[in-house]
């Protein structure tokens, strides 16, 4: 295949601004899919995908396209929108030589759409401005289209109008993709150079290993190796992605595919590896490879202490096509044996939750979500924090470090007092306020990362009633007065229930904590005291009185077997409460954390 | 609906086992008194003819306001010889609250007719839990209630149901229901203000003088069984717990069609244990721990050992060698304490 007719590209887009919608009528309008073939956004095959409307990982997909007389391949490929999943974004688009940049013409530019821009234009991508959703009555195609020109410099002519919806502009699309998007370069006969930019879970193939060749030429049966790893393989099986895999002979530079060679952990294959020969390799690998690193921490467990090896058992097949999910076991005195996990975000922490629920049927207790702090112990050496129960003891280190995120935010004119406040509560410093239009502003902050993992964006959502957008991006440590708040009842410490948190937030903190368990925790035969403490200096109290009356009125004919049965519920409820010293805590109660307000 | 309730009584004459004569029978569950004196004497007197008979007791439930010397005296003339009078409470500020049609003096009028009718039983229903300010007015209606000496009593906490008057104003936040500590604070006094007066506590809301219980609320607690007839009336026949449909004209039209408006559910052997633990714990005769051996082969001693040896250093149950019973603090958590024992 001549390497001047592939053309190869991404959309960056905010989540709902029909991004799938379009890519759906793209693959529609080149025939790459049949209707009968067709699903509404058919590149999120996931179902959670689908509901919550974001491509969680990303696909590629190749498209035959005739232009003037020629035939030109298209390699699109999809990209998540989510600020957790970034680093797949950046290899996402390093393995393209343009992209869309698909705006929603009535909500303009958000946040997260910005940053994966500046990524392409880093990356020297042709950007092609849409406009998309052109047909909905609150669109404003000229506000939008001015901030967009500010934005990328373009003129208005060069911004496409479409509508995903109503199959408006995408031959003006396919057609921009050809004209502007330059081909791909590279030495076809050089030593292969191939990069991943995603893999795939297959339970009968293994790991399918997506990627983007920028030189040399991989046949069927080659012997391969991946440069970061290290691991040789036979490459069983290569090809291109339709909607279906086309296996090929052969691949050459400049073109995407896939490569089935028998993997069968996901952990293997690291996204932004380079693929080359054993036995000619490249002499340099593909720029930009980073080994992706979790930003959240929590622990998971067994709602039934009974449920662990079956809750292991899931975790591990989640693993196979998850490599972003690290876990390693833990054990709680109150919620027993479970696993501390990493995650790449708080999305990401909720999506492996629905995914117990929902693949493996595995109810569980996720614990107080954390970030890896690091304590520069009394011997100059760094020791990572991961749990509250690693947190050394005071006279032990000097001081603690803890995460910083630099934070952008867009957001209407209006609700500016408001989000600067809130990021000042979340110990935010302001760095910048840029004005893209008279009422869109661009603010920036560097925050803690423990301060955005909470319910920042829930509550950024609501006093921007719901219109600003974040993206985030680690700068490195701080050191900060970090402390250990830990939680009693009855004297007894509940680890589950211990948090990492500022000094400053301590109190506020302690006292809610408190305050939610209060209402949580069923009265019980004796009087129930509930303390925060940081040390031994008790800094928060409650009490739940004891249980004075239980007792049912009435028990005549109809009304035994109503209470029997009220109590046999209630009963079996009981078993799933845990037991922390003599107090029963239901699970609710290991949640509350996640609640507080 | 008493030619419909007689035809259900002809249809499931043979609904109780045989061996057993009928010993009691309760005119109750919403308010029978309304009925003229006739028509509860129709449905008697088919009970009678249709059943192998050797009465001990016969109640009518009676709002205070139903109850004239004539119908008085015709219900004692055809056999009736306990009255339960729902009196509730003695203040009529509370009455009017409770959507009761009767007043205090009225009360009052109906259980000195009903004394002169006869009768050989009276007992006094007590409403308490009723959010006031102290518990005076509480107290008052038990020191009334005592100077009238009634030989027995059943007093309930005030339980709000959702579709009801107070249920609908405590939904509007027009009304506030009293906390549970304050309900227990009036249970207790009502526990040591019947002790002091003589009347022994043989079932948590149920009260008498001089062995003057009720036999056939009794029997419900010791597992014995029972035909319930009427709309959303309940059966139990030792094994089956059953229902009827509670809704008036599809019971009506059922019967017309001769058939049953009956629904039945098979307890297994766990809830049966479940139930008896339930019910007799309530009473003062407590759990009899040689007959769950005996009946369903579990012996709650052992079952339960470490539960009860728990219970008993809280002073919630006193433990003989025939029994389990609750002690005055047990009474108030009676539910909390049957579901920690079932199975």
């Amino acid at each position: 295949m001549n390497m001047q007719k592939i053309r190869n590209f991404c959309i960056i887009a905010h989540i709902d601004h029909g991004k799938s919608t379009l890519a759906d009528r793209l693959l529609q309008f080149t025939n790459t899919v049949t209707e009968r073939e067709m699903q509404d956004q058919l590149l999120d095959s996931m179902d959670l995908e689908r509901e919550r409307g974001i491509t969680i990982k990303s696909h590629a997909i190749q498209m035959k396209y005739p232009y003037q007389g020629e035939e030109y391949t298209l390699n699109l490929i999809d990209t998540p929108g989510h600020v957790d999943f970034s680093y797949e974004v950046s290899r996402s688009i390093a393995a393209c030589e343009g992209a869309l940049l698909i705006v929603d013409a009535s909500q303009g530019i958000e946040a997260q759409t910005i940053s994966n821009l500046y990524l392409a234009i880093g990356h020297d991508l042709e950007i092609i401005p849409v406009l998309n959703k052109i047909d909905l009555p609150g669109a404003q195609p000229e506000v939008v289209a001015d901030e967009v020109m500010e934005l990328i410099g373009c003129k208005r002519e060069d911004i496409i109008l479409a509508s995903g919806k109503e199959g408006i502009g995408i031959e003006d699309i396919l057609n921009a993709v050809v004209e502007k998007i330059p081909a791909p370069t590279g030495d076809e006969e050089g030593p292969l150079q191939a990069m991943i930019f995603d893999s795939v879970y297959n339970p009968f193939r293994g790991v399918e290993v997506l990627f983007r060749i920028f030189n040399g030429t991989i046949n069927k049966g080659d012997r391969i190796k991946f440069v970061n790893t290290g691991r040789e393989y036979e490459a069983d099986e290569i090809g291109i992605l339709g909607i279906q895999q086309k296996p090929q002979p052969q691949l050459k530079a400049g073109n995407v595919g896939y490569l089935v060679s028998g993997i069968k952990v996901a952990k293997e294959v690291k996204v932004g590896d380079t693929i080359t020969h054993v036995k000619r390799p490249c002499s340099t690998t593909v720029q930009g490879f980073e080994n992706v690193k979790p930003m959240v921490f929590a622990g998971i467990y067994p709602v039934d202490t009974t449920d662990f090896e079956e809750l292991r058992a899931s975790m591990e097949k989640l693993q196979l096509n998850d490599a972003s999910l690290v876990w390693e076991p833990e054990t709680s005195a109150a919620l027993g044996f479970g696993f501390r996990c990493g995650f790449l975000g708080m999305l990401h922490m909720e999506i492996i939750q629905e995914r117990l629920e929902r693949e493996f049927d595995m109810t569980v207790i996720t614990t107080v979500p954390s970030v890896q702090f690091r304590a520069m112990m009394n011997n100059n050496e760094y020791r990572t924090v991961n749990a509250p129960s690693d947190m050394p003891e005071p006279n032990l280190f000097k001081h603690i470090e803890e995460p910083y995120v630099k934070v952008a935010i867009i957001t209407a004119a209006d609700y500016v007092g408001p989000v600067i406040q809130l990021c000042m509560d979340k110990r935010g410093q302001i760095k910048n306020q840029v004005y893209l239009t008279s009422d869109r502003v661009e603010l920036t902050f560097d925050m803690p990362l423990v301060e955005i993992v909470f319910d920042f964006f829930d509550k950024l959502k609501t006093i921007s009633r719901g219109y600003a957008s974040l993206d985030y991006e680690l700068i490195g440590f701080r050191q900060s007065h970090m402390v250990r708040l830990d939680v009693m009842l009855n004297g007894e410490p509940v680890d589950a229930l211990s948090a990492i948190v500022h000094r400053d937030k301590a109190y506020e903190w302690g006292k809610r904590l408190c305050e939610k368990l209060k209402e949580l925790v069923p009265r019980q035969m004796f009087e129930i005291a509930i303390q925060a403490a940081i040390g031994t200096k008790i800094i928060a109290r409650e009490t739940v009185k004891a249980l004075r009356k239980n007792v049912l009125a009435k028990c005549y004919g109809g009304d035994i077997s109503r209470k029997r049965k009220l109590l046999e519920k209630q009963k079996k409820g009981k078993k799933r409460m845990r037991q922390v010293g003599n107090v029963e805590v239901p699970q609710e109660a290991f949640m509350a954390v996640l609640k507080l307000d | 609906m008493v030619q419909m309730i007689c035809r259900e009584l002809v249809l499931r004459k043979n609904y109780l086992p045989k061996a057993q004569p009928i010993q009691t029978v309760y005119f109750g569950g919403g308010t029978p008194s309304i009925l003229p004196a006739a028509q509860i004497g129709e449905i008697y007197a088919c009970i009678r003819e249709n059943f192998d008979c050797q009465l001990l007791e016969t109640t009518l439930e009676a709002n205070p306001d139903d109850l004239t010397p004539e119908k008085l005296n015709a219900l004692r003339d055809m056999g009736i010889d306990r009255l339960s009078i729902g009196i509730q409470s003695f203040n009529d500020q509370v009455l009017r609250f409770y959507n009761r049609s009767h007043t205090a003096v009225e009360s009052l009028q109906a259980i000195d007719k009903a004394r002169k009718a006869g009768f050989r039983s009276i007992s006094i229903d007590l409403i308490y839990g009723f959010p006031h300010a102290d518990h005076s007015i509480w107290q008052k209606d038990l020191a009334q209630t005592i100077s009238l000496a009634p030989d027995h009593i059943s007093s309930y906490c005030l339980t709000i149901e959702p579709g009801t008057a107070l249920g609908v104003w405590e939904k509007k936040g027009k009304f506030n229901a009293a906390s549970d500590d304050f309900q227990a604070e009036q249970f207790e006094i009502l526990l040591q203000t019947l002790d002091k007066a003589d009347y022994l506590q043989y079932e948590i809301s149920n009260f008498a003088r001089h062995q003057a219980f009720s036999l056939h609320n009794s029997n419900y607690w010791k597992g014995v069984p029972y035909l319930g007839l009427g709309p959303g009336a309940h059966s139990f026949d030792g094994k089956h717990r059953g229902h009827n449909i509670s809704n008036n004209a599809v019971y009506m039209r059922m019967l017309q069609k001769n058939k049953l408006p009956f629904q039945i559910e098979t307890l297994d052997k766990h809830e049966q244990i479940n139930e008896y633990l339930l019910t007799s714990l309530r009473t003062i005769w407590g759990i009899d721990t040689a007959y769950l051996t005996e009946q369903f082969g579990w012996d709650l001693r052992k079952e339960r050992q470490n539960i009860l040896a728990d219970m008993l250093g809280q002073d919630l149950i006193q433990v003989s060698s025939q029994a389990v019973i609750l002690t005055n603090k047990g009474k108030l958590l009676a539910d909390y304490l049957a579901a920690k024992l079932f199975i």
